[in-house]
């Protein structure tokens, strides 16, 4: 047997002494031909083995960065649409008013000018349910208004000054496991038209909304140009309901009224013109309703511009009705708000502006449960837009005809598109983060019911109008305020002891102190949070001004003990030689320490009245119990051992010759400190601040514990701050899998990966640097 | 001379050493407040009595001990809601803990030094640990049995201590019952409903299949019956005595001997009597299950999670970790690119552990648990059996987080091992396996322990992660029990760590909750200073070891 048998079964081993010895091993032994081919099958086995199991290891640790990739992705995706069916409207011949569909797009429902509804499959246009609204004979629909979609409430004005008030409902049940969604009409009130206007003129234009007290209130005018406002209040007894209706007539806006709308609150009342003006009544108290003010909501054509001023195409409320979108004939798409100005009067204010139309807007509809809203033009586009991240997530020619209606199904799946000539297409959306956008994520935000725009984190919604706020710079201003207060606690510190120790400290007590700080830097940072949390912060607390004097005090005093040292009799200071000022300094500090801590209460009364905290308050800063001071020292206190020891390490790993040489040339040990070793062992430093930084910036158990975890944007010592491993560690357990939130959250991992890497890269390189560095010297 | 002093450079040798002795003192003063606090929970302090007289108001009779006390401003403490006089400047006030929540809803409250009588150490003082409700403060006047007086004055002590140790055996064996064979007979049933589920599933559901599993069923069910009663009995055995005790107030009342855990009369005891109490609370601490959310009892669920999920942890991180690091130092060749992966694994031991923990609860909870519950687990569905944070999924994640520590220090050894050796080897005729299987890796050993055991100091200190992916503040069970397959790997767990956080932080009664938390960091800090003291000691040794080796 030789080598070659050996080489087919298995590599050779790399090194050369290697076949020289099985060669000869072999001519000795024969027989052992068998052993042999097995122990090269075995080195084989063995390198592929741990080939096999040390490069999937280190792809298992690639994917985490890839895995944290991938979830984040969909939130920056586009919308996309998919046609699923064309058909004639179904029902009746008459123009359509209206449609839309219930949540699991089993039903549509349409109205139609004839006062026809008609139940219909989304999917087929098939009938499922025909009804006629109770119109009298003669009569006929003039105007047509819908509320918030989420009530599924509609009116429909008539020719004689009547009106009727309906619902679209349905019921849900579950025969033999399968879900059956059985459509219906429900009358709020009464199934006959009600009495709107007291004269009988036709009514032009109804705006109608059901408040949460089950509180209806309607808007109408006439074509006389008269607008009233009708409330019906629904009292529920033991055994009865009563409904009041009450009729308010409000001076009219003296242009023609094509447009009413209401908020949820029953509190405002706008009304659209023909000239592209909105009026706004504050009408909380119908009684008393009062007109505020006119507001031009498309904006005028500059003066030289041909044609006439852009008029309002159509404006609709977004979920909530706090903010309202404005379609104009010029295509242009604007969000207005109720906003308080400086005087504290709610005026129209715009907030914002979509992607413009290239013609006219003709239907703009918002989502059932989110900020979003779909959009389409004369010409045949739709266009899917979000408030909060101003996106514009689809922008598409669907249909070559002019697009009456766009409207989407309550959970924002489907989308039904009404053209001119009475098709009804049906579609199937995928929306699933609409929310985020890099402008929502980092930048200010004009969110509703605030006066100008901010950022601000609140990720949790209490109802579902709430407008969630994704703003991570609070989070990011959090981490880094924590960050930097930890390393300006815990640099000096760690960098000037790691100095004395390795280069006047004396070897033996070397050996104690430094095993010790490395512990340190094992220990749980759940203790040092826990600690910081329930002692250290209501110490502070309580101690504020021993919190500062120890500060002034410490170095005075450590100064002061130097120089009385300096001046004992050097018989008496030789006893204790070079190398143990910091033990003799232990009792010195131990002694200041439990000075400023007894003096405390007396300082307080003597400078800050009795209550330092109380001060702090007279004086406009606002003190948080867990603060930001507390978390710097906690915090510190967990990246001084890390500091401590790689700085340390640098120090102690300048050669001796240089430093021996500077002494020999004259130089204090002070001067070759600052002048040779510090140099030499920059990069060495750098690298261990660059270190506990990123240590800083990751740590999640101190900052959670010793905060109050509120998502403040501000550099305060004394407020609190969250930061975006305790906002992951706090909410990650309460959001839905696969959610907008729950990829928020990934992304700031992501982002949390992606800081403390750069920050250990760029750490690595600079002692790899450090370590050539020394080998060449 | 002062300018001599400072042109010397000594005043900043002296601040640099004033810088490392702080840094000295914070460590040492940090742990000792731990020890101290921790270690001072389960010593009887002395019971005190005083009188509480505030100007204008009746004085109060207090009985109680001192727990902490402090000297602040008169204006912090007016602010308070407290009468100081006007001319006083500095306050000293005590917190006592008085005990009886279920009386008074004031078992902790801070008093004024000033108005306090003198202290005088009651003889008859009793403390009760209770069940419920936290301590018992008052004087003890009666043992009673079925509600007849059996002692009184001086002899009830002796008859106290007796019938309470009854009492506390009755509840250890009603508990025995409760935990294991109660809890066993439960998750025999829940298997048996399971195993009908999957009859079903699979179409095999056949009248005769079905009946003999319900015939298991009410077989088990019948021995649950057995037990109960047997559980009844032992409660109304437990239900016998009382204690008849006077509130500092001077109310009676009449303590069910079943839900007192410990009496202690600590103004009379001697040191002895003190030992043994402290030992007995000790023990309970270590080796007792938690009551009343956590405040009181032991921390024996968070300890055995702790230990079994970094044991679960090290059997997963060893290999994979040695297998990458032999990977990297013996087999790829070296270069730029191993470089990189190196500095790519160094820097994974830097990123913040919610990371980890994020990836744990996305890719392996929510990924991975929720395709082995499909595939496997179909028949507890809906109800997630893997797809849920649980022990294994914990491991998971915190042998991802360790892995770098495992590879750093088993190179670092491996590197350390003299060329001599492996040209030996080589030399001597084994192949490259051999030499590294038999030769090297052995030599290499203790430097993969000093990583394992680092590694397993970070992971018994890690708590974020865990938050995420199978760390709860109340297990029900042990992941580890009597019922096969005895190791419940999918099973959520307590943890010294969370436990720490949820006490202090997450608890309605933060100030009764205070000492156990001392006493909690206290188990946790010693077991990771130990662990990391032995991890130095190898390293220090082998270090000496190789350097002899190699001259």
């Amino acid at each position: 047997m030789s080598n070659e048998s050996h080489e087919t079964h298995g590599s050779p081993p790399e090194s050369p002494l290697t076949p020289l010895a099985s060669s000869g091993y072999s001519s000795l032994t024969a027989p052992a031909t068998g052993i042999r081919k097995w122990r090269g099958v075995k080195n084989g086995i063995s390198r592929y083995f741990v080939g096999v199991g040390g490069v999937s290891v280190i792809i298992a640790l690639g994917l985490i960065f890839l895995y944290l990739f991938i979830e984040v992705v969909p939130l920056f995706r586009a919308a996309s649409i998919e046609h699923i069916a064309t058909y004639p409207a179904p029902g009746s011949d008459a123009p359509t008013l209206h449609v839309a569909m219930e949540r699991y797009m089993e039903v549509g429902v349409r109205f139609a000018q004839d006062g026809s509804v008609t139940f219909f499959d989304p999917a087929t246009g098939e009938v499922k349910l025909e009804e006629m609204l109770p119109i009298p004979e003669g009569v006929e629909i003039t105007s047509f208004g819908a509320g918030e979609p989420r009530t599924q409430l509609v009116a429909v004005g008539l020719s004689n000054g009547e009106f009727i008030i309906v619902q679209h409902d349905e019921d849900l049940s579950y025969p033999d496991d399968v879900r059956l969604v059985t459509p219906k009409l429900v009358y709020p009130f009464d199934d006959k038209p009600m009495a709107g206007d007291d004269q009988g003129r036709p009514i032009t234009s109804i705006g109608v909304q059901q408040g949460s007290g089950g509180t209806i209130k309607a808007a109408i005018s006439t074509d006389d140009g008269r607008l009233r406002l009708i409330e019906f209040s629904v009292r529920r007894t033991l055994f009865a309901t009563e409904t009041t209706r009450n009729a308010y007539d409000l001076d009219s806006p003296d242009t023609t009224i094509n447009r009413l709308m209401i908020s949820m609150d029953m509190a405002d009342l706008l009304v659209g013109d023909a000239e592209g003006y909105v009026h706004y009544y504050r009408i909380r108290n119908p009684a008393d309703a009062q007109f505020m003010e006119s507001q031009r909501v498309v904006s005028r054509r500059g003066a030289q511009a041909l044609g006439e001023d852009p008029e309002i195409t159509t404006m609709k409320y977004l979920l909530g009705t706090v903010s309202l979108v404005v379609g104009g004939s010029d295509g242009s798409l604007t969000q207005w708000m109720l906003v308080r100005d400086d005087e504290n009067v709610r005026r129209l204010t715009e907030i914002r502006s979509f992607t413009p139309h290239e013609a006219p807007i003709s239907s703009i509809n918002p989502e059932y449960s989110r900020k979003g809203f779909v959009t389409a033009d004369d010409a045949g586009n739709i266009g899917i837009h979000f408030s909060t991240s101003h996106r514009t997530l689809l922008s598409k020619h669907a249909v070559d005809d002019r697009i009456r209606f766009a409207m989407l199904s309550p959970r924002a799946n489907g989308l039904f598109l009404l053209d001119e000539s009475e098709r009804l297409h049906y579609y199937l959306v995928r929306n699933d983060h609409p929310q985020t956008s890099f402008h929502a994520l980092w930048q200010q935000v004009w969110y509703e019911g605030y006066e100008d725009p901010q950022y601000r984190w609140e990720s949790s919604s209490a109802t579902d109008e709430f407008e969630p706020k994704f703003s991570l710079v609070p989070l990011t201003v959090g981490t880094l305020k924590a960050a930097f207060y930890a390393m300006l606690f815990a640099t000096p510190l760690a960098i000037m002891g790691a100095i004395y120790t390795a280069y006047f400290m004396t070897p033996k007590l070397r050996g104690i102190v430094k095993p010790s700080i490395e512990i340190m830097e094992a220990l749980p940072t759940v203790i040092l949070g826990f600690l910081a949390g329930l002692w250290f912060a209501p110490f502070v607390e309580n101690h504020l001004p021993a919190v500062f004097s120890v500060l002034i005090l410490m170095p005075l005093g450590i100064l002061l003990f130097g120089l009385l040292w300096s001046m004992i009799p050097a018989k008496t200071r030789s006893t204790i030689p070079p190398g143990w000022e910091a033990a003799i300094l232990v009792p010195v500090i131990i002694f200041i320490g439990w000075a400023c801590v007894k003096m405390s209460p007396l300082l307080d009364v003597w400078f800050f009245g009795g209550d330092m905290r109380q001060w702090f308050t007279d004086i406009g800063l606002t003190y948080d119990q867990r603060n930001a001071l507390v978390v710097g020292i906690a915090m510190g206190f967990a990246v001084i051992p890390t500091i401590f020891s790689i700085t340390e390490d640098a120090i102690f790993n300048v050669p001796k010759h240089l430093t021996q040489g500077s002494l020999a040339l004259g130089a204090t040990p002070w001067q070759t400190m600052m002048k040779i070793v510090i140099l030499t062992a920059s990069p060495g430093i750098f690298s261990a601040v660059m270190i506990g930084l990123g240590r800083a910036v990751g740590e999640t158990m101190i900052v959670l514990m010793a905060t109050g975890n509120s998502p403040v944007t501000n550099f305060n010592i004394f407020e609190g701050m969250r930061t975006l491993s305790a906002n992951i560690a706090v909410e990650m357990g309460e959001t839905e899998v696969g959610g907008t939130h729950y990829r928020i959250l990934f992304l700031s991992a992501l982002v949390l990966f992606a800081l403390t890497f750069v920050f250990n890269t760029i750490a690595e390189i600079v002692r790899q640097r450090l370590r050539k560095k020394y080998a060449s010297i | 001379m002062l300018k001599q002093w400072y042109k010397s450079g000594s005043p900043y040798i002296w601040l640099n050493a004033g810088a490392i002795a702080i840094s000295m003192i914070m460590v040492v003063g940090l742990i000792g407040l731990i020890a101290v606090r921790g270690l001072s929970h389960f010593w009887p302090a002395a019971v005190i009595e005083t009188t509480y007289t505030v100007p204008d108001e009746e004085p109060v009779r207090l009985l109680g001990t001192v727990r902490r006390s402090e000297t602040v401003t008169a204006t912090v403490v007016r602010e308070a809601g407290f009468y100081v006089p006007e001319d006083q400047m500095i306050v000293t006030r005590h917190l006592l803990q008085l005990g009886n929540r279920d009386i008074t809803s004031r078992d902790f409250a801070w008093y004024i030094g000033d108005h306090m009588g003198e202290w005088t150490y009651p003889e008859n003082a009793l403390v009760l640990e209770r069940m419920t409700w936290g301590n018992f403060y008052g004087y003890l006047e009666a043992i009673l049995e079925d509600g007849e007086v059996v002692a009184e004055g001086e002899a009830a002590w002796d008859e106290l201590y007796e019938r309470v140790a009854r009492a506390v055996d009755l509840r250890q064996q009603i508990l025995q019952i409760e935990r294991y064979d109660i809890g066993g007979i439960a998750y025999q049933q829940e298997q048996i409903r399971l195993a009908q589920r999957r009859l079903e599933l699979r179409g095999e559901d056949t009248p005769e299949a079905m009946a003999e599993l319900e015939e298991q069923h009410a077989a088990l069910q019948e021995e649950y019956e057995e037990l109960d009663l047997h559980r009844n009995d032992l409660r109304r055995q437990m239900d016998r005595d009382s204690v008849r005790a006077e509130t500092a107030e001077g109310r009676t009342v009449t303590i069910a001997m079943s839900d007192i855990v410990r009496a202690a009369r600590p103004n009379v005891m001697s040191f002895g009597e003190k030992i043994g109490h402290y030992v007995d609370s000790f023990k309970e601490f270590v080796f007792d299950y938690p009551r009343e959310a956590n405040t009181e009892g032991g921390i024996f669920p968070a300890i055995f999670g702790t230990v079994l999920m970094v044991i679960v942890m090290s059997i997963i991180v060893t290999p994979v970790g040695v297998l990458a690091a032999i990977y990297l130092r013996e087999y790829a060749r070296q270069g730029p690119f191993t470089r990189l992966i190196r500095i790519c694994v160094n820097n994974l031991a830097g990123v913040p552990s919610i990371v980890f923990g994020v990836f744990g609860l996305g890719f392996f909870v929510y990924f991975l648990g929720g395709a082995i519950d499909d595939q496997f687990f179909q028949a507890a569905q809906p109800a997630p059996t893997f797809g849920r944070p649980g022990l294994f999924w914990a491991s998971l994640t915190l042998a991802l987080l360790t892995l770098p520590v495992v590879i750093v220090a088993t190179e670092e050894g491996l590197s350390r091992i003299p060329k001599s050796v492996r040209e030996g080897s080589l030399a001597l005729g084994a192949t490259k396996a051999e030499t590294i299987w038999r030769t090297v890796v052995p030599m290499a050993a203790p430097a993969m322990m000093t990583g394992l055991i680092l590694a397993v100091a970070r992971a018994a200190g890690e708590v974020a992660p865990l938050m995420l992916v199978g760390v709860v503040k109340l297990a029900p069970n042990l992941p580890m029990d009597g019922n096969f397959p005895y190791l419940h790997l999918d099973r959520s767990f307590m943890h010294l760590g969370f436990h720490i956080y949820d006490v202090g932080f997450q608890s309605p009664n933060v100030e009764a909750a205070r000492p156990l938390v001392y006493a909690t960091a206290l188990t946790l800090v010693l077991i990771i200073i130990v662990l990391n003291l032995t991890a130095i000691a190898i390293r220090n040794r082998l270090r000496e070891k190789f350097k002899s080796d190699s001259d």
